[in-house]
């Protein structure tokens, strides 16, 4: 917490000595450390037999023991590869939707001009404000009439009608960017506004494309609540909600498989994490700065 | 689309010819029909059409559906029965769980995001200078926040604050003696502020691309000016720095007031002990999905999107007052 103190001059890159830049190293670290001990921690106590767990608190254990990942893969329910695959069918599907919808509607809101595009445009950033609590309820009561509990339906459904608009607004942003001249051109040779939208456009906004499919899928693959309401059979169970089943059954021998299993479910995201690190902070940086 | 194949037609029959006012006349109409086209006819109602499905379907009709719903007695197998507005008369004079989670809703939000945001800031400042790793560091006070919503990490930060979890241990190397965190009504709400304070790493990219926009010369006038390194924050990065701080408070209240997932791992699903833990979407679910009381919990749904739409409204109107636009 110390951080928040001294050293507020951003620009002076060449008055950092030495003491002072070793102060900076030595806070930066600390914070570091800090921030990254409970999940060295629970990789740690992953490894450990369960009675050890609570009883050997260091981090690295005496031994590597396998075993809790073997017991945490088969013991709830179904076995964890179930609740991977389930994961994985949601998440692909939410990213081939907001990829679909998200940039046909960013196109015809950074290309076109029609009637109301202004209000339209202020409607959709005011989606972006609003809970998805608020909507949740008659959500719930439409798709169950549509008998679609217990299905991957209503978590990707809404995906292929555009609803996060965060992604629009990201990909209006950088349409805009597109010089207007390659439009144009492809026009006078004939194409029409969809063959520009295939042909030109969105092999240009591969990398906002990149930022929306790593996006959608650690935020679809970590939602929590509306899985939760909508998915009530095991057989039907992701990741997520996998993992709740360790919640209910913590009679002391299940630590070591639940710490093995929440660190595998951290995986997938700690990936995505290190190939798109650059990309994922950039994407954030731009969308945030235009806002 | 035999439009624009007609067109397209026309222009390449063209004959090539020396600029004559007929010609610029010419130019003048392509350019306008070009225009036209921008227009689109129905083309943006083609590529919209999706977004405006998922609009009236999956959000207006949902709101109207729910506000209307927020009138009626409704457990989803029987159909909605009028009540009026005894679910909103019940909600405020009856409900004592209400005003529970609305406390510990209320203590969460006007604890955790200025404390996250007082971190990021802060962060933000110490890694916008020319420092070897600064790469690393970033990632590293980034990741949590990538991670921060997973049910996984929840589960962790239940063992952490446990009797003899983590923080109990790094507490007994300096001679003292932890409780268990999780399971006091005084103290359970704050190791969920600790988990939103651990994710401070999205509004610190924020501010980072925010500082590294700041004009070099009014620094370097300052410096000449002999202007100390807190007076060149509070006068210069700070007030500079305003729509930066103005987006992530308007984006952080808005989510602090949704958190779900921790408040729900963290006390497995009960909102305890003594409701500590009851963030008003937790109140929300449980009376809309375990109790099947789904009128009501419209109702609350209905006060989480009038008091978000409050707080935003609030905070537009006090921007104008602190936030500072360069143009």
């Amino acid at each position: 917490m110390s951080a928040t103190a001294p050293n507020p001059s951003p620009r002076r890159p060449r008055s950092l000595t030495g003491p002072r830049r070793t102060l900076i190293h030595t806070l930066l670290i600390g914070v570091a450390i800090v921030m990254l001990y409970p999940l060295l921690w629970m990789l740690g106590s992953s490894l450990k037999p369960d009675t050890e767990i609570f009883t050997h608190p260091g981090l690295i254990p005496d031994a590597l023991n396998p075993a809790n990942y073997a017991e945490g893969w088969s013991g709830s329910g179904n076995s964890f590869s179930l609740y991977i695959t389930n994961s994985l069918i949601v998440s692909i599907g939410a990213v081939v939707g907001n990829v679909v919808s998200c940039s046909l509607a960013a196109y015809a809101f950074a290309r076109f001009e029609f009637r109301g595009k202004r209000i339209w445009f202020g409607v959709m950033l005011g989606t972006l404000m609003l809970p998805m609590q608020a909507t949740l309820i008659p959500q719930y009561t439409i798709f169950y009439n549509l008998t679609w509990i217990n299905t991957f339906m209503p978590l990707i459904v809404p995906k292929f009608l555009a609803t996060d608009a965060f992604f629009i607004f990201l990909m209006v942003q950088f349409i805009r960017s597109i010089p207007r001249e390659l439009d144009q051109a492809a026009m006078m040779d004939g194409a029409n506004p969809l063959q520009i939208y295939w042909k030109i456009i969105l092999p240009l906004m591969r990398p906002a494309l990149i930022t929306t499919t790593i996006f959608t899928f650690i935020w679809t693959y970590d939602d929590f609540l509306s899985q939760l309401v909508y998915l009530q059979q095991n057989a039907r169970f992701t990741v997520p909600l996998g993992l709740t089943l360790f919640l209910d059954k913590t009679s002391g021998s299940s630590y070591g498989a639940m710490f093995a299993m929440s660190t595998l479910a951290l995986l997938p995201t700690l990936v995505c994490f290190l190939v798109f690190q650059k990309r994922l902070v950039e994407g954030l940086a731009t969308s945030g700065m235009k806002g | 689309m035999s439009m624009t194949t007609a067109q397209t037609d026309e222009v390449v029959k063209e004959p090539p010819a020396p600029a004559t006012p007929s010609d610029e006349r010419e130019r003048e109409r392509m350019r306008r029909r070009l225009a036209r086209k921008r227009g689109g006819g129905w083309w943006p109602y083609v590529f919209l059409a999706p977004w405006f499905v998922g609009l009236f379907g999956l959000t207006i009709y949902p709101m109207l559906d729910s506000l209307y719903l927020s009138f009626t007695k409704f457990d989803l197998l029987t159909s909605p029965e009028w009540i009026g507005a005894g679910n909103y008369d019940r909600m405020f004079t009856e409900d004592p769980v209400f005003w529970d989670s609305v406390r510990a809703t209320l203590l969460y939000v006007v604890v955790s995001v200025p404390l996250k945001l007082a971190l990021a800031l802060g962060v933000a400042i110490l890694l916008n200078r020319p420092l070897r790793g600064i790469g690393l560091y970033r990632a590293a006070f980034y990741l949590p926040s990538l991670l921060g919503g997973a049910v996984a990490v929840a589960i962790v930060w239940r063992q952490v604050f446990g009797g003899d979890g983590l923080f109990n241990d790094v507490l007994g190397w300096f001679g003292i003696t932890g409780q268990d965190w999780i399971s006091s009504p005084d103290t359970a709400l704050y190791t969920l502020v600790l988990l939103a304070v651990w994710q401070f790493g999205t509004p610190m990219v924020i501010f980072l691309a925010g500082l590294k926009q700041l004009p070099k010369d009014v620094y370097e006038a300052a410096a000449i000016d002999g202007a100390s390194p807190v007076t060149r924050f509070f006068r210069i990065t700070l007030p500079l720095l305003t729509p930066i701080v103005f987006f992530n408070v308007v984006l952080q209240i808005i989510d602090a007031f949704k958190t779900f997932t921790p408040a729900f791992v963290v006390s497995n699903g009960t909102g305890g002990p003594l409701n500590s833990t009851m963030l008003y979407s937790l109140y929300l679910y449980k009376k809309g999905f375990t109790d099947l009381q789904m009128g009501y919990a419209s109702a609350l749904a209905w006060v989480l999107f009038l008091v978000i739409a409050g707080f935003t409204a609030v905070n537009f109107v006090a921007g104008r007052y602190w936030v500072h636009y360069d143009d």
